[in-house]
């Protein structure tokens, strides 16, 4: 038998090349067939726990994150507009052309319907402050504007204009919807804005649409070629070619609603520039306003620019939580060191004791241990009473250490020193008693010992519970909140003000990222210069 | 070597390399872990101190490296007494149970380390460093870290980073204990022979009596914080001083009864059933005291061809072919664990087992010991 299937295996095209199997299968195959079924298995058992991940964290996360650059709301609600906008030049000093309010006049009439144009314009206010009064006050007055002028000029030149069948051809020619693509936005929009008025029962079929599609209409022969009207006229569908016999000639002539004017009489704000440029910069549905908001930058004519010093906040917060992280890190060092060392080299029974007393501020809620801190560092407090009657500091010249940097700094370094202490201790376990012996052994003193010897033997615990710390700090956002004022205030917690109360989701997410991607950055430099493999957390 | 031996044998001699004199050690305050030590250590030797754990030889060491005070009594080393002086600045070099490599360091700087702090010049500390790793055969492995080499090769770094600053003195604390059994081996007879070449002293702490038998100059057997028998290696096997020596040090039939005759060196015992011995006396009280005999297995001859001092019959319970010789386990005298050595000669006659034979012995192999009134 085994004789037979070492012949087999000799006798294969690649005999040397791959080990097989005594069935002749290769090895490597049968391997993985082997260990497939425990992967599996093994992947079981961590499914529950991988499915909750992704559904509840990954997935909000990611989608969170998104958000930063996602803007679909403007190419959404106001897509004609946006569409229009396209040929209009936002280096120009002059407002759009009527076309384009055409377009708007349409979007706001669905808008206005759905209510949705609130919503455009407090997204757009983040980047272009007050137009969101521009839209709210037009949302109320759309309806009210004069639209009825391009239909009577078509109906006066072909009175088929006015009859649904005159769109059911207009809809069934080739040329439809590409050479009419504001017309085609425009009826969609009728569509949607009839069912919203009528509910779904309104038949578009038996009706012919508002005046704006007129309009729209209208715009849309006249941004044509005029070969493309021609071929229009002459088309085989003979019941097309009616309709538009004679346009042509007349479109010169074309009485307009002017929409212009009638939106500048709602706000005057629809002749300024700038709201318009805002409109256009905001078109696309992935924008880099909220970044560059995030990085007190803004994008103008001139392009992309720092913004004025009095609007700056966010890269100070930065720079302000890493720079006070690093603080609370360092601090946390310098007070953890002796306390792990202690805890490492004291009997069993005392070094339990001083364990618990570490673990003892884990145990209690952050929010009594951050309150309990407002209570000894207020000017009032417990601290400041001390001084007083000590005599270290008089009455009127009390220590201001809560509602600001130092009270943040105090407080944090407070709840982070068991992050730095637990894994400096199980590091600090060990490192055998011997080293230092052995060091003494060879002549050093206490400190060389030390500083040559244990300290560097301690750096991977330094460098986890620094890692621990740091990163913790720096997404922090209770504390800072209860004992920072303004001065001792993070960037979570600007992040946490546009979550709940300015809602802009975008900037938040934007400001997130930054954190995230911060973070990240300062991981892969450590990697880098220590080695992540020199972290050890026990 | 002679000459090594004869100085130290004779106390107080003046150019001691170490002196413990009446050197007392409680942990606790209630017990002695050393009870009056008393040990000089020639400049040169190689001096083992073996016994069972918590016999205090470890304490000992400790007290000598400076990690632990004496309680009482003085160590000297070089005549100067060092009580007061730190570890650091006795200049001793020391191996110990683990190595204790510094693990963020390579192998060279771990051996640069203490020429380091002696403020050498770069160039002389390479030089020292290169001929140290040279010495145990690890020239090559100089930038490598400690973890990147096998349990032997850490030993021998060891060895040499306590011997790179040139001490007169070493001591090693169990350092061939995590090796396996061939690499003891191997590293015993090397560690000898770097003591040979350099001539410093070295006092080296194990329990492991083969060690002790194959390297030492001289070896202080420990029991109870005491020691038991100071002596070169050969006299300790051929000459215990008590059955504790006795016991630990090679294998060892006990045989117990009293002393009937004394006559110099000789004597006579009665064993309790009725036998009676011929014996060197060693350790005994006189007439009628009671004494145990030590008698190593390889002196018993099966079935005597000569006459012998004396011969006792036995029965055999037990036989163990162990390839050169063989271990018979027989019931001599009341002793029911009395082991016999047969060499494998090829020619000797196979013991059955529940036969009788006739065992022979001289009286200069069996040392009568322990006195107890």
């Amino acid at each position: 038998m085994s004789a037979s299937s070492t012949e087999l295996s000799h006798s294969q095209t690649h005999p040397a090349a791959d080990p097989l199997t005594r069935d002749g299968q290769p090895l490597k195959k049968s391997l993985a067939r082997a260990l497939r079924r425990e992967k599996l298995r093994a992947l079981l058992l961590i499914s529950p726990l991988l499915i909750f991940v992704l559904v509840s964290f990954v997935m909000p996360i990611g989608d969170m994150l998104f958000r930063s650059v996602e803007n679909k709301i403007v190419a959404d609600t106001i897509p004609g507009t946006v569409r229009a906008l396209a040929n209009w030049d936002s280096n120009s000093d002059e407002p759009p052309a009527e076309s384009v309010f055409a377009a708007l006049a349409n979007d706001m009439m669905l808008a206005q319907e759905k209510k949705t144009h609130t919503r455009l314009g407090s997204r757009l206010n983040y980047d272009q402050p007050g137009i969101s009064s521009v839209f709210r006050k037009s949302g109320r007055r759309v309806k009210k504007l004069d639209n009825e002028a391009a239909k009577a000029a078509f109906v006066a030149i072909n009175p088929n204009w006015d009859t649904p069948a005159a769109w059911g051809t207009l809809r069934s020619t080739v040329a439809w919807p590409e050479q009419f693509p504001m017309t085609a936005i425009s009826f969609r929009h009728w569509v949607a804005w009839l069912q919203s008025e009528e509910g779904d029962d309104a038949d578009p079929e038996a009706m012919v649409p508002h005046g704006f599609t007129y309009a729209s209409l209208y715009h849309d022969l006249s941004n044509m070629p005029a070969t493309s009207l021609e071929s229009l006229a002459t088309s085989s569908n003979t019941d097309a070619a009616a309709l538009f016999e004679g346009i042509a000639d007349q479109l010169d002539a074309f009485p307009s609603d002017d929409f212009k004017s009638q939106f500048a009489d709602i706000d005057k704000g629809w002749l300024r520039v700038d709201n318009w440029q805002a409109i256009k910069r905001l078109s696309p549905r992935i924008v880099d306003s909220y970044f560059l908001a995030a990085i007190d930058s803004e994008r103008t004519d001139l392009g992309i620019q720092r913004k004025p010093d009095n609007e700056r906040i966010y890269l100070l917060l930065f720079v302000r939580t890493i720079a006070l992280s690093l603080v609370i890190t360092c601090s946390c060092i310098l007070l953890g060191y002796p306390i792990a060392y202690l805890l490492a080299n004291l009997s069993v029974r005392a070094s339990n004791l001083i364990l618990i007393l570490v673990l003892l501020p884990f145990w209690t809620s952050l929010l009594v241990r951050t309150s309990a801190w407002k209570v000894l560092l207020q000017q009032q407090g417990v601290i400041n009473d001390l001084l007083v009657w000590v005599g270290i500091v008089n009455d009127s010249g009390r220590l201001v250490m809560i509602n600001n940097m130092t009270g943040t700094i105090i407080a944090m370094t407070h709840i982070l020193l068991p992050f730095m202490i637990l894994p400096l201790f199980s590091v600090m376990k060990t490192i055998s008693p011997t080293y230092m012996r052995a060091a003494k052994s060879m002549g050093a003193s206490d400190s060389l010992a030390f500083w040559r010897i244990y300290f560097p033997n301690t750096i991977p615990g330094i460098g986890a519970g620094s890692i621990l710390v740091f990163i913790l700090s720096i997404g922090y956002y209770i504390t800072p909140e209860l004992v920072g004022g303004t001065t001792g205030v993070f960037i979570s917690n600007r992040i946490a003000y546009h979550i709940s109360s300015s809602l802009n989701w975008g900037l938040a997410a934007a400001l997130g990222t930054i954190l995230l991607v911060l973070v990240m950055a300062l991981y892969w430099a450590y990697d880098r210069i220590v080695g992540i493999d020199n972290v050890k957390l026990g | 070597m002679s000459a090594t031996a004869q100085a130290a044998s004779s106390s107080h001699v003046r150019g001691a390399a170490v002196r413990f004199e009446h050197v007392q050690k409680s942990y606790d305050g209630v017990v002695l872990v050393v009870k009056d030590l008393n040990l000089d250590i020639a400049p040169g030797e190689f001096v083992t101190m073996l016994g069972p754990s918590g016999s205090g030889k470890t304490t000992c060491l400790m007290m000598l490296a400076g990690f632990e005070p004496a309680t009482h009594g003085e160590i000297f080393l070089n005549d100067k007494p060092i009580n007061n002086v730190p570890p650091r600045k006795r200049g001793i070099g020391m191996v110990f149970q683990n190595y204790a490599l510094f693990p963020h360091m390579s192998v060279a700087e771990n051996l640069a380390f203490p020429l380091e702090i002696r403020k050498l010049g770069k160039s002389e500390r390479d030089a020292k460093v290169k001929r140290a790793l040279d010495m145990v055969e690890l020239g090559a492995f100089g930038n490598r870290r400690p973890a990147q080499l096998s349990g032997g090769q850490q030993q021998r770094v060891a060895v040499a980073r306590a011997l790179v600053f040139d001490p007169d003195l070493v001591l090693m604390d169990e350092p061939l204990g995590a090796l396996d059994k061939q690499l003891r081996e191997q590293m015993q007879y090397e560690i000898k022979h770097i003591h040979e070449s350099l001539g410093v002293s070295v006092v080296y702490v194990t329990h492991d009596q083969t060690e002790a038998l194959t390297m030492s100059d001289r070896v202080a057997v420990f029991q109870d914080g005491v020691i038991q028998q100071l002596s070169s290696p050969d006299e300790l096997y051929e000459s215990p001083q008590n059955s504790f020596v006795a016991q630990f040090i090679g294998e060892n039939n006990k045989l117990s009864g009293t002393v009937t005759n004394v006559n110099g060196d000789r004597c006579t015992l009665t064993l309790d059933d009725g036998t009676r011995i011929m014996a060197e006396a060693v350790n005994i009280d006189g007439v009628n005291s009671h004494s145990t005999i030590s008698l190593r297995p390889e002196r018993v001859e099966l079935e005597p061809t000569e006459s012998r001092d004396n011969v006792v019959n036995g029965i055999v319970k037990e036989v163990l072919y162990l390839g050169d010789h063989l271990r018979i386990v027989m019931s001599v005298a009341g002793n029911d664990e009395f082991i016999v050595k047969v060499p494998n000669g090829g020619r000797s006659v196979t013991p059955v087992e529940g036969q009788s034979y006739k065992l022979g012995w001289s009286a200069g192999d069996a040392k009568a010991l322990d006195s107890v009134g």
